[in-house]
């Protein structure tokens, strides 16, 4: 039997089914062969035949509340639902008979009767399944008037910024409070009451009040006008549909961007979308508005120094004088003295193309991204142990664990699509462990799940924690020897399994160092090792530490040891937190790797480019982020060309960042808009929003998905043509005339992109390196036979407190974190009505702590470390531990990187963002650095020719 | 640079390799590291710190990987 071909634009009205069984049936007198357990509606839709529907959808269990869906079968009585009526072998089933029919139109004259009569003036007319219902069934006539009891008069409830509910058009077919369920897990939605009093409720709340996290998911399945975006009700149905990839997290959701000729109407989930299977969360469903916003700056911009007031040039004007900047500070200072950094947020082919332009035309290595301050230690860490530098599973892997083990990451607030595929896994029974120094909503606080065990570290001790579990796993006897042997290197194992059998590695010496209890880290620990198929997910809270590389490392021994790794439902999983951080990583954005993660020094590949490039390139490892900005500090370094990223905020110590780029001669920030870096700068290229430019990104699961093009750049030109104009105009032209050609250049000097192509995109809709001749079609899950460097290698992991310690002066510990409506430095979306959720970074404080202090909610209270001081409001909140205090970092106002400090990774440099040894205390001002900051950025702004608003919805 | 932060970096790498059993090899992964991931004017600087002002408060282990295996 040949594999169903399932159509993505077709409702099939149930989920699929994963039985392996066929049963042949027949429907309408058509034959068909389907796996056994889907419904009948199901089959009958695979043969062609759509039966009638309105509370089926085929995203979520059937409900078969609706009746309209009613079928005959052969030798069974009445007439069954066919989307709760399973298939079996030999049914002869009828959907289209005079009492189907009969039935179905009395059905609809009911709905009918209670619904209004406005589909001409309706915002979802023509796109409506009642209105197609109505026409389905032959429905003529509503016998029963309004002048009975209803629901006409039903208030709409339009606190939500992004969509309306209108009770007045509500079936209450369930579709919305099932999609909130089954396909969010928020369980946010209910139907209240009985009978005629029956309603879709959020709680007895307005949707703004509510627990809805506003993920879209009850305005896609809602079959009427009852859920409805606002964007569709102001400028009507779209018209034509491009299917892209979201610009948020390293989930990198497939979304339709739904148009109107160069106008946005909504953004809609694919369906078949590799990584989120139809889903979205907040930011990529609805908080797209900033592509358009006014703050964007579309001119080209240059000025002499950052005290003058900027001015408005043509893009040649603009080129040649950044070109020219550059070529004198080199003349000047030297090669050296100049590099770039480029983003996460910027496509592969933007990253390939200004990694060449600065080993080729700079001719130095001095080219980092901001994965150095998120997940340089996932690199370099996974490289060491398993040989490539990236996750090992798909996102769908984790529908096969038996146990999830969630370090130092908050899937719910950043990879919430992602986080809604793992509770639905956490529902159906899988155990799962959290450590994390605070209680993130997985642990208690989200609906049907509970954390079996919540190992509350201190801040800063994961290496401790991970050598206690190593040590319970190799003293108890937990260690899968068979793998070992078989898949890693037993030297190292062997010195590893001396080194954390050592009592000083034990839970209980650790104990107190953790502040977790010995006996709780052997039950997690016995857990991981024998609870069956387990899969460890870490973030930020593993890697922005003094020993993230450390961290990493401990985890793939972990894995190594219990053999989670090369299999479904295993692997160590690193979510990523931009779109393109694997990406970014992969393009050979890291001042010591070309693309594909191959030494500067290796001459063979060293060779290979300069061959393709036609220049001589360095075998030297240039500057990291930190070393550039160390180096400008003390006048050394003093060209910068920043593609799409803002170190200003989203980098640690703002003071010393600021006064590094203010010794700068030129600093050339690329962007959307004027961010805090390039109130820094000297040129400004403004840049174009994924939704102006072709290319692709490449998700946490090392998914490679198009990025396409629905309109024409505002700024003139997309971001790769801009870097490849500076190009020219330093002697270096760049023969590109469309992304594609980038992505076939990178292919071509990357073994594992040998496959990929746009063309191979465009046929699969994304597909994951290793793309190469053996693996034609991708590599899903890595290391199955072997791991990429062959044998496994163990690494000791000795625990080193950090430097950063607590006293008298700075007696609390700093961590901070992300939230789910605000995106890294906010530059998007605090241009959105997303600030309805989060207009500001607050300071989450322990009520112990708080009354100490005299703290109480909502004071203003000034935050003191060794590195500088802000002014934040309080919440008083027990999700942190005593001494222990977090905020995010959305808000350049708020400062809260004025507070962290210079300390790194001992591997990679990442900044220790998790440790800041802090004072805090009620406050009645801003900081000196807020007060400045108020006035340079209002200055800066004006500058620009902008008011002075920034960052406020239009 | 400023020394004291290459101190401070150096002595990072030493504290990580400082437990591996077989110290002549650390000694060698500490070098790589160096070499593989610091700049060359890095790598000089902390070269002639150890070499010519005899490398003060920089971690033991450390000193005799730059002095045996370092790339300048």
């Amino acid at each position: 039997m040949d594999e169903i071909k399932y159509n993505s634009s077709i409702d099939y009205g149930t989920p699929k089914s994963q039985s392996a069984k066929q049963v042949t049936l027949t429907i309408d007198d058509r034959e068909i062969t389907v796996p056994d357990g889907v419904s009948i509606m199901h089959a009958a839709a695979v043969a062609g035949v759509m039966v009638p529907k309105l509370c089926a959808t085929d995203s979520l269990e059937p409900f078969g509340s609706c009746r309209l869906c009613l079928v005959e079968i052969e030798g069974r009585r009445g007439y069954p639902a066919s989307c709760t009526t399973p298939v079996a072998e030999g049914l002869k089933v009828h959907t289209q008979t005079p009492k189907l029919a009969d039935i179905r139109r009395g059905t609809m004259e009911l709905y009918i009767s209670d619904h209004p009569l406005d589909c001409l003036t309706c915002a979802t007319n023509g796109d409506c399944e009642l209105q197609d219902m109505a026409g389905a069934v032959g429905l003529r006539e509503v016998r029963y008037g309004y002048d009975g009891e209803n629901h006409l008069a039903s208030v709409k409830d339009e606190s939500n910024p992004y969509f309306t509910f209108d009770p007045s058009k509500c079936i209450v077919c369930s579709r919305c409070v099932r999609a909130c369920e089954e396909t969010q897990g928020t369980f946010a939605l209910t139907i209240s009451g009985r009978g005629f009093e029956s309603k879709v409720s959020a709680g007895n709340k307005d949707f703004l009040e509510s627990e809805c996290v506003s993920c879209g998911a009850c305005v896609q399945a809602c079959p009427t006008a009852t859920l409805i975006e606002k964007t569709v009700i102001e400028a009507g149905t779209p018209e034509h549909s491009v299917t892209t990839t979201c610009a948020y997290c390293g989930v990198g959701c497939s979304f339709d961007a739904e148009m109107k000729g160069e106008e946005v109407v909504r953004m809609t989930p694919t369906k078949n979308g590799g990584a989120n299977h139809g889903h979205s969360c907040v930011k990529g469903r609805f908080a797209w508005g900033y592509a358009t916003h006014k703050d964007r700056i579309t001119t080209p911009m240059i000025r002499k120094s950052i005290k003058d007031p900027w001015q408005q040039v043509g893009w040649d004007e603009a080129i040649n004088y950044a070109a020219s900047e550059l070529t004198r500070i080199q003349k000047q200072y030297g090669s050296d003295a100049i590099g770039g950094i480029t983003s996460s947020r910027c496509t592969n082919e933007e990253v390939y193309v200004t990694q060449k332009l600065i080993r080729a035309v700079f001719g130095v290595n001095n080219v980092d991204t901001c994965a150095r301050v998120c997940h340089s230690p996932t690199g370099y860490g996974l490289k060491q142990t398993l040989g490539e530098s990236a996750g090992t599973q798909t996102f769908d892997s984790v529908m096969h664990s038996d146990v999830i083990f969630i370090i130092g990451a908050n899937p719910t607030d950043g990879h919430p699509v992602f986080a809604s595929q793992m509770k639905r896994r956490l529902r159906e029974g899988a155990k799962l462990i959290i450590a994390d120094p605070r209680e993130i909503d997985l642990v208690a606080n989200s609906p049907h799940i509970r954390a079996d065990y919540h190992l509350k570290l201190r801040p800063g001790t994961n290496v401790a924690l991970v050598s206690a579990l190593a040590h319970v796993i190799v003293t108890e006897g937990l260690v899968q020897e068979a793998f070992v042997k078989e898949r890693c290197e037993w030297d190292s194992f062997a010195e590893w399994r001396d080194f954390v059998a050592k009592p000083e590695n034990s839970p209980e010496a650790l104990a107190d160092e953790l502040g977790v209890d010995a006996e709780t880290m052997r039950a997690a620990a016995r857990m991981y090792a024998t609870g069956g198929d387990a899969a460890i997910y870490y973030g930020l809270g593993v890697t922005e530490h003094s020993q993230g590389s450390t961290t990493v490392m401990g985890i793939a021994n972990l894995a190594m040891a219990t053999a989670n790794l090369g299999r479904e439902g295993v692997g160590v999983n690193p979510l990523r937190g931009q779109n393109n951080v694997q990406g970014s990583c992969d393009m050979g954005s890291m001042p010591h790797e070309f693309p594909g993660y191959r030494h500067v020094a290796d001459d063979t590949t060293r060779a290979l480019f300069e061959s393709a490039w036609g220049r001589p390139l360095s075998k030297e490892p240039g500057l990291r982020i930190p070393n550039m900005l160390d180096e400008a500090g003390e006048g050394n370094f003093k060209g910068l060309y920043c593609v799409g990223e803002d170190i200003v905020q989203s980098d640690p110590n703002t003071q010393h960042v600021t006064h590094s780029l203010e010794n700068m001669e030129c600093v050339i920030v690329q962007d959307l808009f004027l961010n805090e870096t390039a109130m820094f700068a000297h040129v400004f290229f403004p840049g174009a929003s994924f939704l102006e430019k072709s290319g692709t990104f490449t998700n946490a699961e090392r998914r490679i998905s198009p990025v396409r093009r629905v309109m024409r750049p505002k700024n003139g030109y997309e971001d790769w043509e801009v870097t490849t104009k500076l190009s020219e105009a330093l002697g270096y032209p760049m023969h590109y005339s469309h992304a594609s050609e980038i992505m076939d250049e990178i292919a071509a000097l990357t073994p594992t992109f040998r496959g990929v192509s746009f063309k191979k995109l465009d046929e699969m809709g994304s597909v994951q390196w290793p793309c190469d001749d053996e693996h034609p079609d991708g590599t899903p899950i890595m290391h199955i036979d072997e791991f990429v460097r062959g044998k496994g290698k163990f690494f000791i992991t000795q625990y080193v407190p950090t430097t950063e310690k607590v006293n008298a002066k700075f007696p609390l510990i700093l961590t901070t974190g992300r939230i789910l409506s605000q995106y890294n430095v906010g530059a998007q979306t605090r241009r959105t009505h997303n600030t309805a959720w989060h207009a500001e970074d607050i300071l989450e404080v322990h009520p112990h702590d708080a009354e100490e202090r005299g703290i109480k909610e909502g004071d203003w209270v000034g935050i003191v470390s060794r590195a500088g001081e802000t002014v934040l409001r309080a919440k008083i909140t027990d999700r942190v531990q005593a001494g222990v205090v977090y905020t995010t970092f959305h808000h350049p106002e708020s400062g809260a990187n004025v507070i962290t400090t210079d300390n790194s990774d001992w591997a990679t440099n990442c900044p220790e963002f998790k440790v800041t040894a802090v004072q805090v205390s009620r406050v009645s001002q801003l900081s000196d650095w807020q007060k400045h900051y108020k006035t340079f950025s209002e200055a800066q702004i004006a500058f620009a020719g902008k008011k002075a608003e920034a960052a406020k919805v239009s | 640079m400023d020394i004291k932060r290459l101190i401070s970096m150096a002595n990072q790498i030493g504290d990580f390799y400082e437990s591996y059993p077989n110290q002549s090899q650390a000694q060698e992964n500490i070098a790589k590291h160096l070499n593989s991931f610091w700049a060359l004017p890095m790598r000089k600087q902390i070269a002639e710190y150890v070499n010519v002002q005899g490398g003060n408060g920089l971690h033991q282990m450390v000193q005799t990987a730059i002095k045996a295996h370092i790339q300048v």
